[in-house]
């Protein structure tokens, strides 16, 4: 009995808090639908590290040996050296269907511009916390989950933790975020200009030679990245290929969905009382924000910029879908357009955009690594 | 925590050459892919 005693005297209010964050993370992937094959693990693994001398985590003992917990040994395993967001990438690559953008290449340049909000945020950032941890918060921005991951650790950021949350309901928040930005620095002028959209043919060898000829292109420009590219579009090769069906299928369902639940499941050994509950974690998600709506506004900004020298006007509004977040995004901007008019049909140009957002992502992650590692 | 707005201009040359960085490099993906569609698309003759 005494035993018993003692670890319900061992609960805090710290614990209790976290519970109610667990529960929240719980509630948003059941109630909301909001990611749930990552919400859901990330909060009941919250649950199962914020139990006094949980045995999910390691405990120093008071023997000074160490007792292992299973969720720290699969960070170990997966999340401290990238295995697991590296393998995830594999699974999106297979997912991921690069015609729209190999059909209209032009449309690549929305999802480069729509990475500035992730270097306003590194500067915003560098104001509070040190450079690594900054541009770990940065790249939130980029609507990424692996790509955040792997930048975090590889920058051995302290705020693992509070990023991937960041990170994972940011992304899931796009339909709420990126409206009223997107509505702000448009004129109703601009939101009805229509794009007609001419389906052009992409040849099976484009196709294949499309994700070996970007993973050798960014392999030289950033090195650092050449891992997160690599299995991105190592991915996409097993899809297009067309003699690995079973292995395509298996990547993007199986292989994802599998791996999906460790990332959760071990991301949360992350997200202990004492780590999580500090003002920094509150800045963090305020920086992540800022990081989604400067994203949008950046792409937005940059059609209107390109508007002024073209004689065929862009919908301004396809330049937010330039974020990583697949296919909110897009579909976001899809139906921003036919709210404002019925028979403007956006949905290939805002996708073909969302599509080169995370090609663009993972090389911003790319440049911050080299950057700073 | 630390609060230091100078890091802030301190940093920007990041964002400078970042966004450059970016889209330098999609420029070229993008000449590329504009090359592979040319190279790999049959003409056609009618």
């Amino acid at each position: 009995m005494e035993i018993l005693y003692e670890n319900v005297l061992q609960l805090s209010w710290q614990h209790v808090v976290m519970w109610l964050i667990g529960g929240i993370l719980i509630y948003l992937a059941i109630k909301k639908e909001m990611e749930p094959t990552l919400l859901l693990p990330l909060g009941f693994g919250t649950l199962l590290v914020n139990l006094p001398l949980s045995g999910a985590i390691n405990q120093v003992l008071a023997d000074g040996s160490v007792q292992e917990g299973a969720l720290s040994t699969l960070f170990e395993a997966g999340i401290s050296n990238e295995l697991f967001p590296l393998i995830l990438f594999i699974g999106i690559g297979a997912m991921i269907d690069f015609s729209p953008i190999l059909s209209n290449p032009k449309l690549m340049i929305f999802g480069g511009a729509a990475q500035f909000g992730i270097f306003l945020t590194l500067c915003l950032a560098s104001m509070f916390f040190d450079i690594n941890d900054a541009a770990s918060i940065a790249i939130i921005g980029a609507a990424d989950g692996p790509t955040s991951i792997v930048v975090a650790q590889k920058l051995q950021s302290k705020y693992l933790g509070a990023i991937m949350v960041a990170a994972y309901s940011y992304m899931a928040l796009v339909p709420i975020i990126q409206p009223p930005v997107i509505k702000l620095l448009t004129t109703k002028k601009e939101r009805l200009i229509r794009m007609p959209y001419a389906q052009r043919p992409v040849s099976k060898l484009t196709k294949i030679l499309f994700p070996i000829i970007i993973t050798l292109v960014a392999g030289i420009v950033a090195p650092a990245s050449v891992s997160l590219i690599g299995f991105l579009m190592f991915g996409n090769l097993i899809r297009e290929c067309g003699v690995l069906n079973s292995l395509s299928e298996t990547a993007q369902k199986v292989l994802a969905n599998l791996i999906t639940i460790f990332l959760g499941i071990t991301i949360a050994s992350q997200m202990q009382a004492e780590s999580f509950l500090r003002p920094e974690t509150l800045l963090i998600l305020g920086l992540g924000l800022v990081a989604f709506i400067f994203d949008t506004a950046g792409g937005v900004l940059f059609a209107k910029f390109l508007n002024l020298f073209m004689k065929q006007k862009i919908n301004p509004m396809i330049g937010a879908a330039g974020i990583s977040a697949f296919p909110m995004s897009g579909r976001v901007v899809h139906k921003m357009g036919l709210k404002e008019d019925p028979q403007n049909f956006l949905l290939m140009h805002s996708i073909g955009v969302n599509v080169s957002g995370q090609i663009a992502s993972v090389i911003a992650g790319g440049l911050i690594l080299n950057f700073f590692m | 925590m630390k609060f230091n707005p100078m890091a802030f201009i301190d940093n920007l040359y990041y964002m400078l050459v970042g966004m450059a960085g970016i889209l330098i490099v999609i420029g070229v993906i993008i000449l590329i892919t504009m090359f592979l569609n040319k190279a790999t698309t049959p003409k056609n003759n009618s």
